[in-house]
């Protein structure tokens, strides 16, 4: 398959997402996730938070909107039906809690093709309201030949 | 967590029941048919509705939390996506400590299902 790699380094709108505690909550009972800290706001102060704490695997909900127009972009093509998520990583820093305001940036970090599949991968950048950068997240697409 | 140490294991089982992936999907956003109809999921070729691979993703750093004293804790965690996984059969994750240097440890992971790893090369870095 033919990939275009002129979208390498393509940037798109950012997105803002507010934290909320009870998004929070949802998200940590579909994960699982009982640690007092996710889901009680008094167990959460009484150790520092200002709220509750978005598990880290709760930066799939505050970039989804930020990743979704590279996803769709028709510079790049991604044929949907072939598509599997190859891998996944985050690096996180500080963590969200409800009340957060959360900006993330995704850019075009690679196209590439290899072995006959396509390879698509994408780097999320999200900021909270005082700048921090609460995760850098690296997502590799991968399109099989149709 | 200074007890930590080089070989210290950890494992996390869960089996997700039969509606978890219509509730995952509300809770992230990714409603993509394959997780929640089970005739598209027939349609392209699936054997019925599968699991979202950030879902076991985040069963994988669920077990590091648990096992390593919190959220705050995991500092990186990428992994990679093999196969499918599907409704109540039970995961299981894995991890090992590989490495311990002053305040952080390497973890490496999997996650499997029914004898196959659905998830492979799972490596997080972890503040002690």
């Amino acid at each position: 398959m033919a990939v275009n790699t002129d979208a390498i380094g393509k940037t798109y709108p950012a997105a803002v997402y507010a934290v909320g505690r009870e998004k929070i909550r949802e998200y940590a009972s579909a994960v699982g996730e009982h640690n007092p800290v996710h889901l009680d706001p008094d167990a959460a102060r009484r150790v520092g938070f200002a709220d509750v704490v978005a598990p880290p695997m709760f930066a799939v909900v505050y970039s989804n909107a930020a990743i979704l127009p590279g996803l769709f972009d028709p510079d790049l093509g991604i044929d949907f039906a072939h598509m599997v998520h190859g891998s996944q990583e985050f690096r996180w820093g500080p963590l969200v809690v409800a009340g957060d305001e959360i900006t993330t940036t995704a850019t075009v970090k690679d196209v590439s093709e290899r072995g006959g599949m396509g390879f698509y991968v994408f780097e999320t950048d999200s900021r909270n309201q005082n700048g921090d950068t609460v995760c850098v997240g690296t997502w590799t697409n991968i399109v099989r030949t149709g | 967590m200074s007890a930590v140490k080089t070989g210290d294991t950890f494992e996390l089982t869960v089996t997700p029941d039969r509606y978890l992936t219509v509730r995952y999907a509300g809770a992230s956003g990714d409603f993509n048919p394959i997780h929640i109809d089970e005739e598209f999921a027939q349609q392209v070729g699936l054997p019925g509705r599968i699991l979202h691979g950030l879902w076991t993703m985040a069963q994988v750093a669920r077990a590091h939390s648990e096992a390593l004293g919190g959220p705050d804790k995991l500092e990186r965690l990428s992994v990679q996506f093999r196969g499918m996984g599907v409704m109540e059969q039970e995961i299981v994750v894995s991890g090992t400590v590989r490495e311990v240097d002053g305040d952080r440890a390497v973890v490496a992971s999997e996650a499997t299902q029914n004898g196959k790893r659905i998830i492979r090369n799972g490596e997080a870095v972890v503040r002690l």
